[in-house]
């Protein structure tokens, strides 16, 4: 159990630090045009890779759930047509409980 | 129905706050399931309070793993909020010892979220409102889930298990539309974490997606990729400027932080 506990208060510790690491990065770093379009795009590199992460793998593997997938479509549907953030998100949710509630899944 | 609705930042915040943080109810459970005690999966969530390296350490003990690899794993999937707090720390600029609680915050969602406000003041006021809501429903969701809460009903019964990828494509979404290197740079981080899916531990393709990045940055320095990148030549996106662009790119006043 101390063993456990050791694993989590480093875990904790480990992911505080590299939060805070990039939080306190001097700014005369981010000057650099190269560094700062960098720290620009990361963003997107990261949450698309993560969007469609979550969307189609499960794990290790490929996990292609119906009503995960016709849910993220109902989110791009919203986006295209200009829907507000939170409406965007309430269509993808309602859109794949409603199909897993059809027994679709 | 509140009379005064709060502003849009702090809404948008809120919402995203309450829709992702009930799914500590999963991690909650997955943790007492894998053979934590129900403090050691709240203590996660209050100090770490970054979900791919709680699932990971979590996931690691269920298996019998060594605890020095799924602690080191752990916090190897935490290295993508270095690289968050790089761009938070400009957009936010937490002063002095603020920056210690403010670091806590930088994840995924308020990143997402504070990087498509339109100004500064924006961007502070919805990353302190989704941190907020997101730290204190993620924690009570992980404390039920841990309780035995997820008994009552899986988040995916609701749809939530879409809302966090719904919530980072809508949030990346202007910035997809008003740059070419933009959808560049997210057409080639999707591949390289798809392709890798099935050969790396799970989490590390996502961070393999920040080369992409580096790969944009570095053949497209200008902020709005007005020179021409070669890599161009390779992509699969549009080439012509989304139709529904209502600004040229240096103008725009709808352009995320």
């Amino acid at each position: 159990m101390t063993a456990t506990w050791i694993a989590v208060l480093a875990t904790a510790a480990g992911c505080y630090a590299l939060k805070l690491a990039g939080l306190t990065v001097p700014q005369r770093v981010l000057a650099d045009q190269r560094v700062r379009r960098f720290a620009e795009l990361v963003p997107v590199a990261l949450l698309a890779a993560l969007s469609a992460a979550q969307t189609v793998t499960n794990g290790q593997a490929f996990d292609l759930d119906p009503a995960r997938l016709a849910g993220l479509g109902a989110a791009v549907v919203a986006l295209v047509l200009r829907a507000p953030f939170l409406v965007v998100i309430i269509a993808a949710a309602a859109t794949a409980a409603g199909l897993r509630a059809a027994g679709i899944s | 129905m509140p009379v005064d609705r709060p502003p849009r930042p702090v809404r948008d915040g809120i919402g995203l706050g309450l829709a992702v943080g009930v799914s500590g109810v999963a991690f909650g459970a997955a943790a007492v399931s894998s053979g934590l005690t129900v403090w050691q999966a709240c203590a996660l969530s209050v100090l770490a309070f970054t979900g791919a390296s709680q699932f990971a350490l979590a996931s690691v003990i269920a298996s019998g793993g060594s605890l020095l690899a799924g602690t080191a794993g752990a916090i190897l999937l935490g290295s993508r909020n270095t690289l968050y707090g790089l761009r938070l720390a400009e957009v936010v600029r937490p002063r002095g010892l603020l920056r210690l609680p403010a670091a806590l915050g930088v994840i995924d969602e308020t990143t997402a979220i504070t990087l498509a406000q339109p100004d500064p003041a924006s961007a502070r006021r919805a990353f302190s409102a989704t941190f907020c809501c997101l730290y204190v429903t993620w924690n009570l969701a992980t404390l039920g889930g841990a309780l035995g809460a997820g008994r009552i009903g899986s988040p995916q019964a609701f749809g939530l298990d879409v809302v966090g990828p719904a919530a980072f494509l809508a949030l990346i979404w202007p910035r997809l539309k008003n740059g070419r290197t933009e959808r560049l740079v997210a057409a080639a981080g999707v591949a390289l974490a798809l392709a890798t899916t099935s050969v790396l531990p799970v989490g590390v393709p996502v961070i393999l997606a920040a080369t992409a990045a580096l790969a944009g940055a570095l053949a497209a320095p200008a902020a709005h990729g007005s020179r021409r990148p070669h890599v161009a030549e390779a992509s699969p996106a549009r080439t012509a400027p989304a139709p529904d662009s209502t600004a040229p790119d240096d103008a725009n006043p709808g352009e995320p932080v």
